[in-house]
């Protein structure tokens, strides 16, 4: 089983050695061997989880390890998914580092299959967590978006064209991207949100208690929906929209790793 | 003599602001000016060229001098300025100066922006309109042609022209990086300058959906915009139509500024932060440089557009150098012909050439007659010479005798092209038919 894992995680980085390679290079064949080992690591990733949930006898959503691994899983499939919608030129290029350092988090956290904590047991677990978890991943591909938007703009506003002028797609195309990724990512935080606070309500008895998980996810909720809103008004767009999405991203990090390690609480368990 | 005949008035960007080249006004086509041309004392040819960047008169005349006048107190003549400042904005070349400055117009040496392709199809135009009205004769039928082939010389040897179309080029790389597809998104052109064309063609090929005009005689805004379908508008609605494009190029060549940051601040809040690109190709600019500090505004003057295409700028100037070289090599052929066209240059010619024809039958003859003696070789030759010299009496005396009713020049045009003596080479030929053929703008 973890043999999947590790298998992954070696596509996963050479993956991202070879979208670098082609990054420099211009190559147009490096591009095409790096897509596939990334989508061959994508499935020896899903068959990672199945494997993994028959072992467990749950949804195997709940150790750091877990979460991190379905986080890189959520952004791999939802970069392939989007590459058969727009070509992103060199999205990869961004987007690859950014799984394969979620892998390495999920290595070296412990593996161990742990016995379900009994507040755990519910319906509710595979739907919220891989809801929320999956929000993450595209929240992920829009700080990739955006970083690339920064770049690019930074070398058209200052006239000065180094790397990224030429290898990196239109500000148009990013700014798309960006808006695409925000859209969907935050439809699916909103429906994780929902989802858990339904299941708090099961568990805990109430929907929402002011957990620092809850409170941070909410923060992170309306980061987001600024950005959204204000787009649609006051036309935050472009450059703005850009720093919003990479700001929204250090939320939703916070929410994953620094609430558990920092601020404790009762969700503190899982990712 | 006929070496100081040759002169150019005129006007360009460089010596007369746009306030004042737009009084001089002179649209539609050249037979207006062509008709009053002809009619000042002294005129024996005459060519016309107006465009957004210069007006010039082309010249050749009897008495330079009092036809400079003339021409200029006619190029002045409804500006309401004084002699005194229509000395001051206009040039006056003559002679070898003059050669070589229509050359470097030609060839886009002089342009605005330096090897922009339009100027050569605008002075055809000229060309043709003189040409069919007869205006021009010999020396500037000649003239012009070199000029053209001058031109093609220096585009095909430099890579001078390739800097501007590389501009324009560069213009609309940078509005794809920004805009991604440019389907549908519209372009605003400030002053209807020849470069600001060039880029708005640019533009519209890769799929510009609309084109506006601004500028500041309406005549010319409307001249431009139907060239491209566009809406034409007068300056003062700049901004108004600013909030609704997404590229504005501006060229007006005015002095001051045309747009400045606060007045685009507000806007970008109307146009909800869509982006937009301003190109200032105008020397001084008409842009506020500090736009390009607002959010979404990204703004490239001529220069920057320059150091996206080459950052070489030493390669750039080396390319002007090579093509002032060619300039002055074809200055000099033409100087060449020039002083030939005298009388007693052409009348020498002639001799040289019979003298040459003679020389070469004698030898020839006398080369299949082994068995002639000394003396019946000396008859031989004193009748060829003798042959010779009665043949070419009468032309010479026709050519000598100034008071005939025939303009010396023609007369002298005549007897060249009929010993041959400035034979076309077949590619002077061919370019004289292209121009004959369309001549056209583009």
């Amino acid at each position: 089983m973890t043999l999947f894992f590790q298998l992954s995680l070696i596509l996963y980085l050479l993956a991202t050695l070879v979208y670098l390679a082609h990054f420099f290079s211009l190559g147009k064949q490096a591009r095409t061997v790096a897509r596939s080992f990334l989508f061959v690591a994508g499935l020896l990733h899903t068959v990672y989880f199945i494997a993994r949930y028959l072992a467990a006898g749950y949804t195997p959503l709940t150790s750091n390890h877990e979460a991190v691994s379905f986080f890189a899983w959520s952004m791999t499939w939802a970069f392939l998914s989007f590459w058969w919608r727009y070509r992103m030129k060199n999205f990869g290029v961004f987007v690859s580092p950014l799984i394969s350092l979620l892998m390495l988090v999920a290595a070296f956290s412990s593996q161990e299959i742990a016995t379900l904590p009994p507040a755990l047991n519910s319906k509710w677990l595979p739907v919220h967590a891989s809801i929320a978890i999956m929000a993450n991943g595209f929240m992920a591909l829009a700080f990739c978006g955006g970083l690339m938007y920064l770049l690019q703009e930074r070398e058209i506003k200052r006239k000065k064209f180094g790397m990224f002028y030429e290898r990196l797609p239109s500000l148009e195309a990013l700014d798309n991207l960006n808006h695409h990724c925000l859209t969907i990512g935050f439809l699916l935080l909103t429906l994780g949100i929902i989802t858990g606070s339904f299941w708090a309500k099961q568990a805990w008895g109430a929907y929402w208690q002011w957990d620092p998980k809850e409170t941070w996810s909410l923060i992170t909720w309306f980061i987001y929906a600024a950005i959204l809103h204000q787009r649609l008004t006051a036309g935050w767009r472009r450059r703005r929209a850009a720093i919003m999405a990479i700001l929204g991203f250090a939320a939703v990090l916070f929410t994953l790793w620094g609430v558990n390690f920092l601020l404790g609480g009762i969700h503190s368990y899982a990712g | 003599m006929p070496d100081k005949s040759i002169l150019i008035i005129g006007v360009n960007h460089k010596t007369a602001p746009v306030e004042v080249r737009e009084k001089l006004a002179f649209s539609g086509d050249c037979s207006g000016p062509l008709t009053e041309l002809g009619n000042i004392p002294g005129c024996r040819e005459c060519c016309f060229l107006s465009t957004c960047n210069r007006v010039e008169i082309i010249m050749v005349a009897g008495q330079p001098e009092q036809a400079a006048v003339a021409a200029r107190a006619f190029l002045f003549g409804s500006s309401g300025l004084t002699d005194e400042e229509a000395r001051r904005y206009s040039y006056l070349y003559q002679g070898r100066d003059a050669v070589a400055h229509l050359y470097r117009v030609a060839a886009s040496l002089d342009s605005m922006v330096v090897g922009e392709p339009q100027i050569l199809g605008q002075l055809k135009q000229a060309y043709r309109e003189a040409l069919e009205r007869k205006a021009t004769g010999v020396i500037l039928n000649r003239l012009l042609h070199k000029a053209f082939s001058v031109a093609k010389r220096v585009r095909t040897e430099t890579n001078i022209g390739g800097s501007a179309v590389s501009i324009s080029y560069a213009a609309v790389q940078l509005a794809k990086k920004i805009f991604g597809s440019l389907k549908g998104k519209s372009v605003l052109l400030v002053g209807a300058g020849e470069m600001a064309e060039l880029a708005a063609e640019h533009l519209v090929n890769q799929g510009i959906g609309r084109v506006i005009v601004a500028n500041r005689t309406l005549e010319r805004a409307v001249r431009l915009a139907r060239k491209f379908n566009g809406a034409a508008v007068g300056l003062a609605e700049l901004v108004d139509r600013l909030a609704e494009v997404d590229i504005l190029i501006s060229s007006t060549g005015a002095t001051e500024l045309v747009l400045k940051k606060d007045q685009v601040r507000p806007l970008m809040r109307q146009r909800k932060n869509r982006p937009l690109f301003l190109i200032d190709i105008a020397v001084p600019r008409d842009l506020d440089p500090e736009l390009n500090d607002l959010d979404n505004v990204y703004l490239y003057d001529i220069d920057d557009l320059k150091s996206v295409v080459d950052v070489n700028k030493s390669e750039r100037e080396k390319e002007a150098l090579r093509a002032d070289g060619i300039v002055a090599e074809e200055v000099g052929k033409f100087g060449q012909w020039l002083d030939g066209m005298a009388l007693g240059p052409t009348i020498a010619a002639i001799r040289q050439k019979a003298a040459t024809i003679r020389d070469a039958e004698v030898a020839k003859t006398l080369s299949q007659l082994k068995s002639c003696s000394e003396s019946e070789q000396r008859a031989i030759e004193m009748l060829a010479g003798a042959i010779v010299n009665k043949l070419l009496h009468e032309p010479t005396v026709f050519l000598k005798n100034s008071d005939s009713q025939y303009n010396p020049e023609i007369k002298l045009a005549f007897a060249r092209q009929l010993f041959g003596i400035d034979r076309e080479s077949p590619e002077q030929a061919a370019l004289r038919e292209n121009v004959d053929m369309r001549g056209g703008s583009e």
